[in-house]
């Protein structure tokens, strides 16, 4: 017998956790000697008061979906994939190589070719720890963060060394073709006829993310694949006992995380930077995590908690222009959602059972 | 290369090992009570933060210190109540602790010192007396002690010449191996060292150290037996702040002169790499952390080794300390085996 009834499990523990570190958040800020309700109201208006505040809100949430999904993906196969971050680094190489080494003559045509490229380089990167969880027993945790600083060392090298033009002091690689320039939504708009998101950085990845959450949901819960990642990921003898490999599942369902992750890039790297540079994930990837847990695991879920932190992120860096709060307050509440809805779930949970318990009681 | 590189090279190397050297103990206590940390980078970076701070704020290095191993400890608490007590993901409460001390430190750094996140520099001079004066004259309601005790105490840990160092210098190879990279390092150093010897006392010769490893692998054994699961295991995540409270405060008051923003920099990471590497022992712990003291301090010194076949770049000999641990993980070089019950909650049977 399930002690809660569903909605409050799915809607109700996200939402307390998410009003507890909210709480917090307002404390530290209340501490730091600014006010709350200044800074929440600065961050609405930077974030959604404008078409200007939404174009960012999009393009970080578009970030957001893919590492979000990535992690979810993992998370289903009971693995925890904290490597999105070197995953989604390697995508944007993968990217990079693609769109620089191959005459792509229109954008309809390179985003295919460089969103194999992001999955492909996202999806290797995974590949080790993955087979090193399933073949030697490595702990993919301990693996996949070590694969974070290892992806970063060889990028580093790889934009000063390689794809660095002649010439250039910057660690970056040179711009990608013109043709090959994405499309941003607010283009689109002026096609369609009127102005929205002048100058900001979302573009068609946006739709592809969406499009993305479908596939992972029809992935997950309506193919076979998803059903055999799903029944390891709640227990490993028993999907054994049904015939499941699994050292496949574990390949598989790494592969497809890594490949997520990877996907970020044609959003970061293609769709707004236009060439590769340093640090191009800016820690999307960890974001992931607390989209992942936030959005219970589920692609509608990853959804949303990715636009709660496309507006959290755009919001604090408005935070930081507006007033003397820095824009770190981010990071101090990504902190709080993953401590809340990850680590302290059974604190929201345990109160919320006996509750609903209670009410059952007096009502039978 | 000649002796006195040699030299300078090790000295750098014992000064880089000490964070690691502390922070892989403090990892070694935890994990081998069953809760893996994760949360070693967060858990320092904080304590740097505090010692730097109060530092600063008195002038007093001891203080500061114990500031350090407060706010460590703090963070150690959060980590313990959240997967020791409530039975939550003892990994991602890891990673939210590390997040929580990078957004903390820049925060509160700017809400006192205003200077972007970093405390200002410990070394007595023109900033920290201008940035802080009025500060601590402000928390005192006086400038008349404080000023006073900023006299006669320092803001950092000095460093100690072993006795006989100068003497015996001129004794050839161990006379300058002794002054220069055993003698002339700060009180933390020397710290660390002992830690390790005491680390291995603890757990192989005491009744705690055998209780607590036998909470890492079996705790319904412990808890059979009528020990405490619970108080074991938040004693040994409270050992483990107290040490990274030790690294974090040795970061910023003794290897540099104040906090930076993201001061640790992955030394937590590589910590865990090191304990991997060690394979949770204590002795382990020093060669490790010794051997990625080294790769840095090459690192540092060589940006480009130049082996005479092949070049290599300052980015893979600061990438060495994972990939090393990948390899070992793999098991394919003398198997790591993790403790037994880590990672795993405990439920009491009732």
């Amino acid at each position: 017998m399930n002690k809660m009834p569903k909605w409050a499990d799915v809607i109700l523990t996200p939402v307390i956790s998410l009003v507890l570190a909210m709480a917090i958040s307002a404390f530290v800020i209340l501490a730091i000697g600014e006010s709350p309700t200044v800074a929440l109201t600065t961050m609405i208006d930077g974030a959604l008061g404008s078409s200007y505040g939404w174009g960012f809100t999009l393009y970080y949430a578009t970030n957001f979906i893919f590492t979000g999904l990535a992690v979810m993906v993992a998370y289903h196969a009971s693995l925890f994939n904290i490597g999105g971050e070197g995953q989604a680094a390697m995508g944007g190489l993968g990217v990079a190589l693609v769109l620089l080494s191959l005459p792509l003559p229109h954008w309809a045509l390179a985003l295919p070719a460089a969103m194999i490229g992001a999955a492909l380089f996202g999806a290797a990167w995974a590949l080790i720890p993955a087979w090193l969880q399933a073949k030697r027993g490595s702990h993919i945790v301990i693996t996949t963060i070590m694969f974070n600083f290892i992806a970063a060392a060889a990028l580093n090298y790889i934009l000063v060394n390689l794809l660095r033009p002649v010439g250039s002091m910057d660690p970056a690689s040179g711009r990608f073709p013109e043709a090959t320039h994405l499309p941003k939504l607010s283009d689109m708009a002026l096609a369609l006829g009127f102005e929205w998101g002048k100058n900001t950085p979302v573009n068609i990845s946006f739709f592809v993310a969406v499009i993305a959450c479908v596939l992972v949901w029809l992935l997950i819960w309506r193919s076979r694949l998803g059903f055999e990642i799903r029944a390891f990921g709640k227990s490993e003898p028993a999907a054994l006992y049904a015939g499941i490999n699994p050292v496949r599942i574990t390949v598989i369902a790494m592969l497809i995380s890594g490949g997520l992750a990877g996907l970020m890039a044609i959003n970061n790297v293609m769709g707004e930077a236009e060439r590769l540079v340093l640090n191009a994930v800016e820690g999307a990837g960890f974001i992931g995590i607390a989209v992942a847990l936030m959005g219970r695991n589920h692609p509608l879920g990853v959804f949303l908690a990715a636009l709660l932190f496309g507006f959290l992120y755009q919001g604090g860096g408005e935070l930081a222009l507006w007033t003397s709060i820095p824009r770190e307050l981010i990071i101090v509440i990504q902190a709080l959602v993953i401590l809340f809805t990850g680590a302290l779930d059974n604190m929201v949970r345990m109160p919320l059972e006996r509750m609903f318990l209670a009410m059952r009681k007096r009502g039978a | 290369m000649d002796l006195n590189t040699v030299l300078q090279i090790l000295d750098s190397a014992v000064r880089l090992m000490t964070p690691l050297l502390l922070a892989c103990l403090a990892g070694l206590y935890s994990e081998r009570a069953g809760v893996f940390d994760i949360g070693l980078e967060g858990k320092m970076l904080m304590a740097a933060f505090s010692a730097a701070t109060v530092a600063a704020l008195t002038g007093n290095v001891w203080l500061g210190a114990m500031a350090g191993l407060l706010g460590a400890l703090l963070l150690a608490a959060v980590h313990g109540i959240a997967s020791i007590t409530f039975r939550g993901n003892q990994l991602i409460s890891g990673v939210a602790i590390n997040f929580l001390a990078s957004g903390l430190t820049v925060l509160l750094g700017q809400k006192i010192f205003g200077l972007g996140g970093r405390t200002p520099s410990l070394t007595p001079g023109a900033e920290l007396e201008t940035q802080v004066t009025p500060f601590r004259a402000w928390l005192s309601g006086t400038t008349g002690p404080d000023t006073a005790a900023a006299l006669t105490a320092t803001p950092r840990f000095g460093e100690i010449t072993l006795p006989l160092a100068e003497t015996l210098r001129g004794v050839p190879v161990i006379g300058p191996l002794y002054a220069e990279v055993i003698s002339g390092h700060t009180i933390l150093v020397y710290v660390a060292f002992l830690m390790v010897p005491l680390t291995w006392w603890v757990l192989y010769r005491t009744r705690f150290g055998l209780r607590l490893r036998a909470v890492g692998e079996n705790p319904a054994s412990v808890d059979t037996a009528g020990v405490s699961v619970t108080r074991l295991r938040f004693a040994a995540v409270a050992i483990a702040g107290l040490l990274c409270g030790l690294a974090g405060a040795y970061l910023a008051t003794g290897l540099s002169a104040g906090f930076v923003k993201e001061m640790t920099a992955g030394r937590g990471f590589i910590a865990l790499a090191a304990l991997i590497f060690a394979k949770w022992r204590p002795w382990g712990a020093l060669g490790a952390t010794f051997l990625f003291g080294l790769l840095e301090a090459v690192a540092n010194r060589y940006p480009n080794l130049d082996l005479g076949v092949i070049t290599v770049p300052s980015m893979f000999m600061n990438a060495l300390p994972y990939i090393l641990t990948v390899i070992i993980l793999a098991g394919f070089v003398g198997r790591a085996i993790p403790p037994r019950a880590g990672g795993e909650p405990y439920v009491k049977e009732r």
